[in-house]
């Protein structure tokens, strides 16, 4: 790969992280440069993390029980059901039960909690998780552009705004 | 089997890859008929298009035959002969079920990026950077197709396979174009770009009861299709003032609706230009969106523009003013098929939607690298080269 390609990837690589760094940074708040409103709304790695699912709460789970990727997360997490206005289905949140962190770290809880929140909502809509591999693929050389294009790729289910 | 990858910047190769395999239960495998070269390929190809990764198998606009099914499959079966839209759709989410379908919340398995990027993620598509899931294109000999019962379409008798592998993008793409620009009867409509997607927004504005389409591009033979074949009037944006001789033809007022079909590559003649190859080399700025300026400054007040380009990223020179004191109606997506598909290939099969001319160079997969050279520069009157794996 040429110098330039590996600069282009790279430098969008960066953006896509940028982007989701500078939303964990707004989430976590208390940075001085960026105390604001947006702080206090978005909070910590404690804060609720949602998503909407085009279903009743008794489909999401059944006699109580959660979908699967959040059960596992059981002992870790509280969660929450609440009805989404204009007949969207049910606002789904979920966030680290008070006092419960981690063996590693609190936004490795995060990064899960997110993940188990895509994967159920996919599960209970699509009837499938959203995935590709494996798949065909050519010769993927090693390059640092491509070995951070990746990472990215592989930790994205984890990361985002959600 | 054989496949054409990415392999960096400018460079393309054909090289032997597995074949696909089902990994979910609404599966299918798709042996890949035909598999046409589209506009946006040439943003990934040229590395404008963020998250491509060397050893990506290009191509999303495609048709073949199911040749094997997963056990969730209730419509579509083996033997099948369908054109698969390039968007994945789960068909349950809220987006899918209010026809929004390229922003489905369940088909792109790499979220995280789109939403680093754009705040939200789009739906997966096929060949288009880890961006849309990184999901192995159709410029193969065979393609996994996830939700193949929403997003696979029987092709009726009578229309041959290069008339409907458009129907996978280029079709509902235009037609998406006119029919959410809001364009209806008596309008007038200017068309920027008169490839493949250019050309369809032409025709579908016709449709949908445009009295007058005006496509705007700079190429003979491309200008020449869209007057003879698609019947539109056209304007050589090289050879007069593109908005002088718009408001000469639009009774002073503009157009009533705009629809731009070219994207972040846009070429001109205009001061701006330069301007945007230096922001764009320096990376100060990241797509060049020449020609969307351009429409929004001649559409009439009142009026709307649709964005069909595809746009990654940055913009400068971004003329809001005219936006909020025209008061225009700017939307853009990328194509919802799905909704559009079926009525579509009905009208190909009536007669009323040619494509077929749009495959001037059809040829076999390994000569694929060729034929994007072609397809990049326009040569031999170049509109789309299409690829038989
Ligand atoms: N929204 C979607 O879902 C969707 C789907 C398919 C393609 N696209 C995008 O649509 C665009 C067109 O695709 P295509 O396959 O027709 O591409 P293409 O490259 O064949 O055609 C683009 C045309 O624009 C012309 N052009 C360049 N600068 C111009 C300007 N300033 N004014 C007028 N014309 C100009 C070129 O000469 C060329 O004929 C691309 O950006 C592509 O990525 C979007
Ligand atoms: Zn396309
Ligand atoms: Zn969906």
């Amino acid at each position: 790969m040429s110098k330039k390609s590996v600069f282009v990837i790279a430098a969008v690589a960066g953006a896509a992280v940028a982007g989701t760094v500078a939303a964990r940074r707004l989430r976590q708040g208390g940075s001085e440069d960026s105390a604001g409103p947006d702080d206090q709304v978005e909070g910590s790695t404690d804060r609720w993390r949602v998503v909407t699912i085009a279903a009743d709460p008794e489909q999401i789970a059944p006699e109580g029980r959660l979908p699967t990727p959040l059960a596992d997360l059981d002992e870790l997490i509280e969660v929450r059901f609440e009805p989404a206005p204009g007949d969207r289905g049910t606002e789904l949140a979920a966030r680290p039960r008070a006092g419960a962190s981690h063996p590693d770290d609190q936004n490795d809880l995060a990064r899960m909690i997110r993940r188990a929140l895509r994967e159920s909502k996919q599960l209970i809509e699509a009837g499938e998780l959203a995935t590709n591999e494996p798949q065909p693929e050519g010769h993927r050389p090693a390059t640092p552009a491509g070995l951070v294009v990746d990472a990215l790729s592989r930790r994205s289910p984890e990361e985002g705004v959600l | 089997m054989k496949a054409l990858c990415w392999t960096g910047i400018n460079k393309l190769q054909v090289e032997d890859v597995d074949e696909p395999t089902i990994l979910e239960p609404r599966d299918a495998i798709v042996k890949v008929t035909l598999s046409t070269s589209c506009g946006s390929d040439l943003h990934l190809l040229g590395g404008y298009v963020p998250g491509m990764r060397a050893g990506d198998v290009l191509g999303h606009e495609f048709m073949g035959e199911i040749v094997a099914v997963g056990s969730g499959v209730e419509k579509r079966k083996v033997g099948d002969r369908v054109v698969v839209c390039s968007f994945m759709s789960c068909g349950q989410c809220f987006y899918c079920v209010n026809g929004l379908t390229s922003l489905c919340d369940n088909t792109n398995p790499h979220p995280g990026l789109g939403e680093g990027l754009f705040g939200a993620s789009t739906g997966g598509c096929f060949g288009y950077s880890q961006i849309t899931g990184g999901f192995a294109g159709s410029h193969a000999e065979y393609v996994r197709v996830p939700h193949i019962d929403t997003g696979a379409f029987p092709i009726p008798d009578g229309v041959t396979d290069e008339q409907a592998v458009f129907a996978s993008d280029a079709v509902p793409t235009g037609w998406m174009g006119a029919d959410l620009g809001g364009v209806k009867p008596g309008d007038v409509v200017a068309v920027w770009g008169a490839g493949g997607v250019g050309q369809m927004a032409a025709r579908a504005s016709m449709l949908l009861g445009a009295e007058k389409v005006i496509v705007i591009d700079r190429l003979p033979e491309r200008l020449e299709q869209a007057r003879s074949i698609i019947g539109a009037e056209t304007l050589d944006y090289s050879d007069t003032e593109v908005m002088a001789e718009l408001r000469e033809r639009t009774g002073g007022r503009g157009p009533d609706v705009s629809i731009e079909a070219v994207g972040m590559e846009a070429h001109s003649e205009r001061p701006d230009y330069l301007y945007d190859r230096v922001k764009t080399a320096l990376k100060l700025e990241t797509d060049r969106p020449t020609a969307v300026r351009e429409a929004i400054m001649a559409t009439r007040k009142g009026g709307s523009v649709f964005v069909l380009g595809v746009f990654g990223g940055l913009v400068d020179k971004f003329p809001l003013g005219a936006v909020m004191n025209k008061g225009l109606t700017l939307r853009s997506a990328q194509q919802h098929g799905h909704r559009y598909i079926p009525m579509l290939l009905e009208r190909i099969a009536a007669g009323e939607i040619p494509t077929g001319h749009l495959a001037t160079h059809v040829m076999p997969l390994a000569d694929a690298p060729k034929g994007y050279e072609m397809f990049k520069t326009k040569d031999d009157g170049c509109v789309r080269a299409v690829f038989r794996p």
